[in-house]
C-alpha cells in the first residue's frame, strides 16, 4: 500500500494536506517548510515545483513561484534539496506542477528521481487523460507513484468515475470553478460535495481551492476526508517569512 | 529536425505530428471539450456559413484586394502582390477569426466574451465583433503594450470593451494569454474565451487557421483572374502566434510547388537574447495548453521574447507552424526589428502603404531572398500601421 493510502487507512479524522512553494520563501527553506509543517500538524505535503506560467494558479501562489524562480529553484536543485528528506518526513510527499518543466527534465527521470528521494504521488494538472492513458500513466506507475487527477464542479458524474478509474492515492476535488486562492463566497460547496459522496468513488476526496481556515477546513471535511490549504498559508509566508512561527501559528489555527 | 511528415489537418486529439494536443487543467475541460465535440458541426452549418459570408463582404469589406505592388517588383526585378489585409475593417486580418468566433458563441449560448491581445488589433477585432453583437467584452493586455499600442487601447474603450491591464511576468502578450485563460477557469458557465491566434488548445488553432483560410481562397481565386494561374510561387507572411500565415498558407499547403514563407521576429538579433524567432531559438515544449516549439530555459520555464512588434512579441507558434517547420514544408526566416522599420518607411513611399510593424517583418524578408524574376509573389500585409505612428515617428529618417 502506498504511503498516501496507508495515511487514510490508518486516519479516520480530517486529513489536512498544505501546499508549499519549494523554494520559498527562501530558496533554501524547502526542507524546512516541509518540516515545520509535519511538525505543526500537517498530515500530507503538497509540494509545488514553481513555473513562470502557472495557468491554474491565481495571484498568491503566482507570486511565490516568481519568488523561487528568481532565487534560482529548478527541479535538479529541488531533488537536491528532498533527496535526504526521508530521514525527517514521514508524512506523505506529493510534488505539484505544470508538465512543461517535467517535459524538459525528462518524464521518466523525472518520476525515477523523484521515487528514489521517496516522493508519493504526482499532481501534474495540464496532463490530459489521453496523453495519460496512452503514454505517462505507465511511467508513473513504474516508479510506484500515485498520481491525482482534479475534478471540479463542472466535471460530469462519468468523467469523474473515469478520473476516479485513473488516479490513485486521492482524489482532488477543487471546490469552485476558480484558480487557487479565489476568494468568492461559495455557496455551493456543500451540495457539491455532497454529490461526490453519492458517487462512492474508489478514492478518498480531498478537497482544495479557497479553504483557508478553520472554518472552510472544516466545512469541507464535512463530506470528505479532508481538505488542501495553499494559497493561505502562502500569504502567511508571504507575511511573516519566520518558517517556523508561521507555520506553528497558521495550522494551530486550522487545528487547534 | 527536418522530416516529419506534413499534416496540413489535425487528427482528433489536435496533433499535428508531435505539436498541438490540449493541455489545460480540468477546469477548462467542460468548455473546451465543448468546442472541440461541436465546432466543425457549427462553423459549416449552412446558416452560420451564410451570416459569416454576409459579414465578411458587408461588414469587413471582403473580399481584401489582391494589389500587384509595381514599384515593390521593380526593386526586387519579380512579380509582388500584396494580399491587403490592412483594408479590413478595423486595420488587420485579426477580424476574419473574431467574427467567425462571436458567431460560435452566440450558438453556443455565450453571453461574456474574454481575449487576449498584443498589438491590440486583436482587441480592437474583439471589441468591435461584441459591440455588433451587444456582449460584454473584456480584453487582457499586457502592461507594457498597453503603453505601446495606446491607439487600440483608445479604440477598445470607444467600442465599449473594458481592457484589464496583464502585470505578471514579461507584461505582453505571454501574460495576457494567462490572465484571459485565468479568467476562463474563474467564469466558466457563461463565457468564451476568443483566441487571438492559432495557438491555444485543440480545437484552437485548427479553428482559427479555418477562419483565417479565407485569405488564401480570395488568394487563389484572384491569382486566378489577374494571371490565368492560381497558385504564387511564394507565400510571405509574418508570424506571431502564426494566424495571418496560417490563413495566407491555407489552401497551398498541398501544393508542394508553392513556397511557404514565414517570417519571425528576430528582434535584436537570434542570438542577441532579445528576439522572439522561435524556430530559431525554441525546443519543443507547453506553452497556453498545446505542445509546440517554445522559447524556454533549460528547465523548462519560458523566456520572455522580444520583438519591437507587440503582434510577434510571443514566446511559441502555434502547433500547425511547428509542423509546417519540423517537416521542411516551411520556410522559416526572421527579421529584426530595424530591418522591418527599415521595411515599413519603403514601402510607405515606394507604394503609399503604412503597414503594421508585424507586416512590416514580413517585408523585410524580401531582402533575404533571391530572385529570378519569374516569381508570382504574395505577401500577405496582415495589417495597417496606425496604431505603429507613435513608434514609427521615434525612428523617422
Ligand atoms: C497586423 C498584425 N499582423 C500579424 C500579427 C501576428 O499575429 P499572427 O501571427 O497570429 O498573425 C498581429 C498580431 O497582433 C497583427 O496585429
Amino acid at each position: 500500500m502506498s504511503r498516501i493510502s496507508a495515511l487514510f487507512v490508518s486516519k479516520p479524522e480530517p486529513i489536512l494536506n498544505v501546499y508549499c512553494t519549494a523554494g520559498f520563501p527562501k530558496r533554501d527553506d524547502t526542507l524546512s517548510v516541509m518540516e515545520a509543517l509535519q511538525t505543526s500538524g500537517a498530515d500530507l505535503i503538497e509540494l509545488g515545483m514553481p513555473y513562470s506560467d502557472p495557468l491554474a494558479d491565481g495571484p498568491v501562489i503566482q507570486a511565490s513561484s516568481m519568488v523561487a524562480l528568481q532565487h534560482g529553484m529548478t527541479i535538479p536543485l529541488l531533488f537536491s534539496q528532498i533527496g535526504n528528506m526521508r530521514k525527517t518526513i514521514t508524512v506523505p510527499v506529493i510534488l505539484m506542477g505544470y508538465m512543461n518543466p517535467v517535459l524538459q527534465y525528462g518524464f521518466e527521470k523525472f518520476c525515477a528521481d523523484a521515487a528514489a528521494a521517496g516522493v508519493d504521488g504526482l499532481i501534474l494538472p495540464d496532463l490530459p487523460v489521453v496523453e495519460f492513458e496512452t503514454e505517462y500513466g505507465a511511467i508513473i506507475k513504474k516508479y510506484g507513484l500515485d498520481f491525482i487527477f482534479l475534478v471540479t464542479p463542472e466535471t460530469s458524474p462519468e468523467r469523474i468515475q473515469k478520473l476516479d478509474s485513473l488516479s490513485s492515492g486521492f482524489l482532488y476535488a477543487v471546490s469552485s470553478s476558480s484558480t487557487t486562492g479565489s476568494d468568492r463566497s461559495n455557496t455551493g460547496m456543500p451540495a457539491y460535495l455532497q454529490q461526490l459522496q453519492q458517487l462512492k468513488l474508489k478514492n478518498p476526496v480531498l478537497v482544495g481551492f479557497g479553504i483557508k481556515d478553520k472554518a472552510s477546513f472544516e466545512a469541507a471535511s464535512q463530506f470528505t476526508r479532508g481538505a488542501i490549504i495553499g494559497s493561505a498559508y502562502i500569504k502567511a509566508l508571504q507575511e511573516n517569512p519566520d518558517v517556523k512561527n508561521t507555520t506553528k501559528t497558521f495550522l494551530a489555527g486550522i487545528k487547534g | 529536425m527536418d522530416n516529419e511528415p506534413l499534416y496540413s489537418q489535425p487528427d482528433v486529439n489536435g496533433y499535428y505530428g508531435q505539436f498541438g494536443g490540449a493541455y489545460i487543467p480540468e477546469m477548462l475541460h467542460r468548455n473546451v471539450e465543448e468546442l472541440r465535440t461541436r465546432y466543425l458541426d457549427i462553423i459549416y452549418e449552412p446558416a452560420f456559413q451564410s451570416e459569416f459570408q454576409e459579414l465578411l463582404r458587408d461588414y469587413v469589406g471582403r473580399p481584401t484586394p489582391l494589389f500587384l505592388a509595381e514599384r515593390l517588383s521593380k526593386q526586387f526585378n519579380t512579380t509582388i502582390y500584396l494580399k491587403r489585409e490592412d483594408l479590413c475593417h478595423t486595420g488587420a486580418h485579426k477580424i476574419n477569426n473574431t467574427i467567425g468566433q462571436i458567431l460560435l458563441a452566440e450558438r453556443l449560448g455565450k453571453k461574456r466574451i474574454i481575449a487576449e491581445t498584443g498589438a491590440g488589433q486583436h482587441g480592437v477585432a474583439t471589441a468591435t465583433v461584441c459591440a455588433l453583437k451587444g456582449v460584454e467584452c473584456i480584453v487582457y493586455m499586457g502592461e507594457k503594450d498597453i503603453e505601446r499600442q495606446a491607439p487600440n487601447v483608445a479604440r477598445m474603450k470607444m467600442l465599449g470593451a473594458k481592457v484589464v491591464p496583464a502585470l505578471s511576468g514579461s507584461k505582453t502578450l505571454k501574460d495576457a494569454t494567462n490572465e484571459a485563460i485565468r479568467d476562463w477557469i474563474n467564469n466558466p458557465n457563461d463565457t468564451h474565451y476568443i483566441i487571438g491566434s492559432v495557438v491555444g488548445p485543440h480545437p484552437y488553432p485548427d479553428m482559427v487557421a479555418r477562419f483565417q483560410s479565407v485569405i488564401s481562397e480570395e488568394t487563389r481565386k484572384q491569382l486566378k483572374e489577374k494571371t490565368g494561374n492560381e497558385l504564387p510561387t511564394h507565400v510571405i507572411a509574418c508570424v506571431g502566434g502564426g494566424s495571418n500565415a496560417a490563413g495566407a498558407f491555407y489552401h497551398f499547403l498541398e501544393e508542394t510547388s508553392v513556397q511557404l514563407v514565414a517570417v519571425e521576429a528576430a528582434g535584436h538579433g537570434v542570438n542577441s537574447g532579445l528576439s522572439a524567432a522561435t524556430t530559431q531559438l525554441g525546443k519543443p515544449g507547453i506553452l497556453h495548453g498545446s505542445k509546440s516549439l517554445l522559447m524556454q530555459t533549460e528547465d523548462g520555464q519560458v523566456v520572455e521574447p522580444h520583438s519591437i512588434s507587440a503582434g510577434l512579441d510571443y514566446p511559441g507558434i502555434g502547433p500547425l507552424h511547428a509542423n509546417l517547420f519540423a517537416s521542411g514544408r516551411g520556410t522559416f526566416l526572421s527579421a529584426t526589428d530595424e530591418e522591418a522599420l527599415t521595411a515599413a518607411f519603403e514601402l510607405a513611399r515606394m507604394e503609399g502603404i503604412i503597414p503594421a510593424l508585424e507586416s512590416a517583418h514580413a517585408l523585410a524578408a524580401l531582402k533575404q531572398m533571391t530572385f529570378t524574376g519569374k516569381e508570382r509573389i504574395v505577401l500577405c500585409l496582415s495589417g495597417r500601421g496606425d496604431k505603429d505612428l507613435a513608434t514609427y515617428m521615434e525612428h523617422i529618417k
